[in-house]
């Protein structure tokens, strides 16, 4: 009998979109609060502080005890602050604050048929392959 | 000044733990961070072997949102009727800046603060600023509470 392989992405996706659902993130008005000053929802910051809590104190964890090619993808990878790492964010910003979608919202509300989410996961698609076709 | 109504600090500790939870996994397992935005551009090109799981990952993302919408349907709101070019520029946007930028809020908001990645503390920084600074100037879509 062949194991599934994939086992352990399919329940990482599946925890990452209930946890998304749970902390109201999959509601991009909850988003456009948080990133809204005036009349600010600081909710998305309390997720922020949850994940990244937890996540740095499993991979702590993994680091200590897993195989040491595993372990080692752990520690931050190195790079330069650059022109393309700002640039980016920047635009990412843009659209972030403009709808109140980010890649992981946006992709675990396409079950639900929603329009909206559609559109811009269509668009998101279509932007990512520009990016793609000019590093090449 | 904070809209106390709106303002869901334990759903949002326990949704981010969760989160926190998966992204361990992710990194357990295969040593993978768990980003979405790297994740779904690899859907269409990249590596075979890696192709396999990134399509696991999202089938998982999308059974997630399936179970939502029918044991907690207040996940998601109502559509706000967002118009088409608000959408489709942000998407582009979206898309664009998240490969020229080697992540967003999962890659680097999540997983590379948690390691203490410059670059993802930077980025995060960014996004987060640049993201606020949007709001302000092009105000938010109404409804969908």
């Amino acid at each position: 009998m062949t194991r599934f392989r994939g086992l352990d992405a399919l329940l990482s996706g599946f925890v990452f979109a209930v946890g998304l659902g749970v902390a109201g993130m999959t509601r991009p008005a909850k988003v456009q609060a948080f990133l809204d000053v005036r009349a600010w929802d600081p909710s998305l910051a309390f997720v922020m502080a949850g994940a990244v809590g937890i996540t740095a104190l499993l991979y702590r964890v993994i680091r200590r005890h897993r195989r040491p090619e595993v372990a080692a993808r752990v520690a931050p990878r190195r790079g330069p602050i650059d022109r393309a790492l700002v640039l980016g964010a920047v635009l990412f910003g843009v659209g972030w604050g403009l709808v109140g979608y980010c890649p992981g919202p946006a992709m675990v509300s396409l079950p639900t048929l929603d329009r909206e989410a559609w559109v811009f996961v269509l668009a998101m698609l279509a932007g990512m392959f520009v990016a793609r076709q000019r590093r090449r | 000044m904070i809209d106390s109504e709106a303002f869901t600090p334990l759903p949002a500790l326990v949704g981010g733990v969760l989160l926190g939870g998966a992204a361990a996994l992710l990194m357990a397992t295969r040593g993978r961070v768990a980003g979405i935005s790297g994740i779904v551009s690899g859907l269409f090109g990249g590596e075979a072997d890696e192709r396999r799981w990134q399509w696991c990952f999202v089938a998982g993302l999308w059974l997630g949102g399936l179970v939502l919408s029918f044991a907690y349907p207040t996940a998601f709101a109502e559509p706000r009727g967002t118009g088409w070019l608000r959408l489709v520029v942000a998407g582009l946007l979206v898309g664009y800046g998240t490969q020229l930028g080697s992540g967003c809020t999962s890659g680097h908001g999540v997983c590379g603060v948690a390691r203490g990645a410059p670059r993802s503390l930077v980025a995060t920084a960014v996004f987060v600023a640049v993201g606020m600074l949007t709001v302000a100037l092009f105000g938010v879509v109404e409804g969908g509470r």
